[in-house]
């Protein structure tokens, strides 16, 4: 019993360093965004600032047009999330309650796109927005990544579990196919909905090849691409650095802990198909 | 009610289908089997959309590039870096989570932080830690006797930096597939074996890691793929260079480079293509290995 107690201890032990070390470096982000300029650069590095600057995070903000790139941030993750939870929604009625010509096919060679890096198609893409005069537009950041096989494929598996007697019940009550999928089987999906919108959320956000690649002039940039800009700018003044990366790094942590349950669930869930 | 194919239904799928069909057709499918056939242009005005001349070059290019065998060779030391490092150090973790043990969803919670947040952002922190004068890492290695590494400007440390920053990434998501499959082991195994005295540790060699094969499959394939696609790290860890005396350049940074920085869309396409390869032949080997079950 006493070997035991011990082995728990151990656990608990490593357990604790291993999160420590998953922490300490947003720790050591915002510790340095607090500090005043003389505090920063000296050794032995100092944990808790003698003196807590808020003012670095408003004068990160001003340093670069922050808003900006925070408004386009934004935009791109809303317009991005609801356009693709729309094309997820009908595309999964289709491929699971629809049984049409090619059906099996056409799935088969969405599933297969799935496998090809996104880097293969980097340049096609970038000549179709040229041509199509939408680089450096909201447009090139947000059409091509209206729809995602990857959640047609989540949502389906979802909605073939929802019982099919459901849709025959309301057939003869009347009810139309467009309105059954959405007064029936998106609220019913709502969990599925939600994990394919936050991991939508969380992607858009965070996304940096390819703003990188289709904006141009600094208006258009979405936050990692003016992070990195204001990074080159800023040099080595270390604590606006820390504050500018903690206002991108932070949303998406508090969206995280609210929302924790539909992420880790939608990862597992994810994973376990292969 | 009669479930066949009739031409009605296809009309009303067809419906149904044209808006992702015609987003994933454009910004997917055809750019999949346009870039093949770039990657064979050797005289073009892509813009324009006029090929003047076709042929092998790009790929003749490529593989006579020692630019590009050294972004293979960096990004092998990458994948060989960081998939085995993570895969054990996120299954001992997992399974520790598994135990009956306090706190387990908050730490859980914590392990997988870094799996959400922003790779430039928290890259640019890592620049900050990784400092050579006034880096965190140094100090404490300082205790350790270590003499100040040049982290991110030593072409020798440039990939090991990188290295430590990707498995730090990517713990949180491997442990949460451990968990999800380790959850799936019958607990009676476990139970059978304390009653024939197994220790913890023959618990976890002979029953855990067996029984656990096909999820540990799943991930390894899973973090190889991902692993030869490391490009955000790069751009953001070294401020847009690839490491000094590219030390750290990858496959994906020499695509970005020839085509962003160079603009040579056939030499970028096949390069692309080689990527593209090397990929598939890892998914084959999971959707063939997988369809068999690597499972007792």
């Amino acid at each position: 019993m006493q070997k035991e107690a011990l082995s728990k201890g151990f656990i608990y032990l490593l357990l604790i360093l291993g999160s420590l070390l998953m922490l300490l470096p947003f720790i050591w982000m915002i510790s340095t965004s607090l500090k005043a300029a003389n505090e920063v650069m000296i050794m032995p590095p100092k944990w808790i600032p003698t003196d807590i600057q808020w003012g670095n995070y408003i004068k990160a903000w001003f340093s670069a047009p922050f808003a900006v790139y925070s408004v386009n941030s934004v935009i791109v993750l809303i317009a991005s999330t609801i356009g693709e939870l729309i094309t997820t929604i009908l595309a999964a009625y289709a491929f699971s309650r629809i049984n049409f010509y090619g059906r099996d096919i056409i799935f088969s060679i969405l599933l297969g796109t799935m496998m090809v890096p996104g880097e293969v198609l980097l340049i096609p893409n970038f000549v179709t927005l040229s041509n199509l005069g939408w680089i450096d537009h909201y447009q090139a950041l947000i059409v091509p990544w209206l729809a995602s096989v990857f959640s047609i494929f989540l949502l389906r598996q979802f909605f073939l579990s929802i019982p099919k007697e459901l849709s025959f019940a309301a057939k003869i009550d009347g009810c139309s196919d467009f309105r059954f999928l959405w007064s029936v089987m998106v609220p019913l999906a709502k969990p599925a909905l939600i994990t394919i919108a936050i991991l939508k959320a969380i992607g858009s956000w965070n996304a940096f090849m390819w703003p990188l690649i289709v904006t141009s002039s600094e208006n258009m940039r979405t936050l990692p691409v003016g992070l990195i800009a204001f990074s080159t700018d800023t040099g080595t003044k270390y604590e606006l650095l820390m504050a500018a990366s903690s206002m991108i790094i932070l949303p998406m942590i508090i969206l995280y802990i609210v929302l924790q349950k539909y992420i880790i669930e939608g990862v597992a869930r994810a994973g376990i198909k292969g | 009610m009669n479930d066949k194919p009739t031409m009605k239904k296809t009309m009303k799928a067809i419906l149904y289908l044209i808006p992702a069909l015609l987003i994933i057709g454009t910004f997917s499918f055809y750019p999949i089997i346009k870039s093949f056939f770039m990657s064979f242009y050797t005289d073009y005005d892509y813009f324009k959309d006029l090929v003047f001349a076709r042929g092998l070059d790009n790929y003749t290019f490529i593989f006579q590039d020692p630019e590009f065998w050294k972004s293979i060779q960096n990004t092998m030391i990458f994948v060989i870096g960081v998939v085995p490092l993570s895969i054990i150090i996120s299954l001992v973790i997992a399974t520790f989570l598994n135990q009956k043990i306090k706190f387990r969803g908050l730490f859980r919670t914590i392990y997988f932080i870094p799996f959400v947040t922003s790779v430039v952002a928290v890259s640019i922190v890592w620049r900050w830690i990784f400092h050579s004068q006034y880096g965190v890492l140094n100090y404490a290695l300082g205790f350790l006797g270590i003499s100040p590494i040049k982290w991110l400007s030593d072409p020798d440390w440039a990939m090991p930096s990188l290295i430590i920053l990707a498995i730090w990434k990517g713990l949180g998501y491997n442990i949460i597939i451990f968990l999800s499959g380790l959850q799936n082991i019958d607990k009676q195994y476990y139970l059978a074996a304390r009653i024939d005295g197994a220790g913890a540790w023959e618990r976890f060699k002979n029953i855990t890691v067996p029984l656990l094969s096909s999820t540990t499959f799943f991930i390894s394939i899973v973090s190889i793929i991902n692993s030869f696609k490391v490009f955000d790290e790069v751009f953001a860890l070294f401020g847009g260079q690839p490491g000094p005396a590219g030390s750290a350049e990858t496959i994906v940074y020499y695509i970005y480079n020839k085509f962003y920085g160079e603009w040579n869309f056939g030499v970028a396409s096949a390069a692309a293509y080689v990527l593209l390869f090397i990929i598939f032949i890892f998914t084959l080997i999971q959707l063939y290995v997988g369809k068999k079950k690597v499972n007792y």
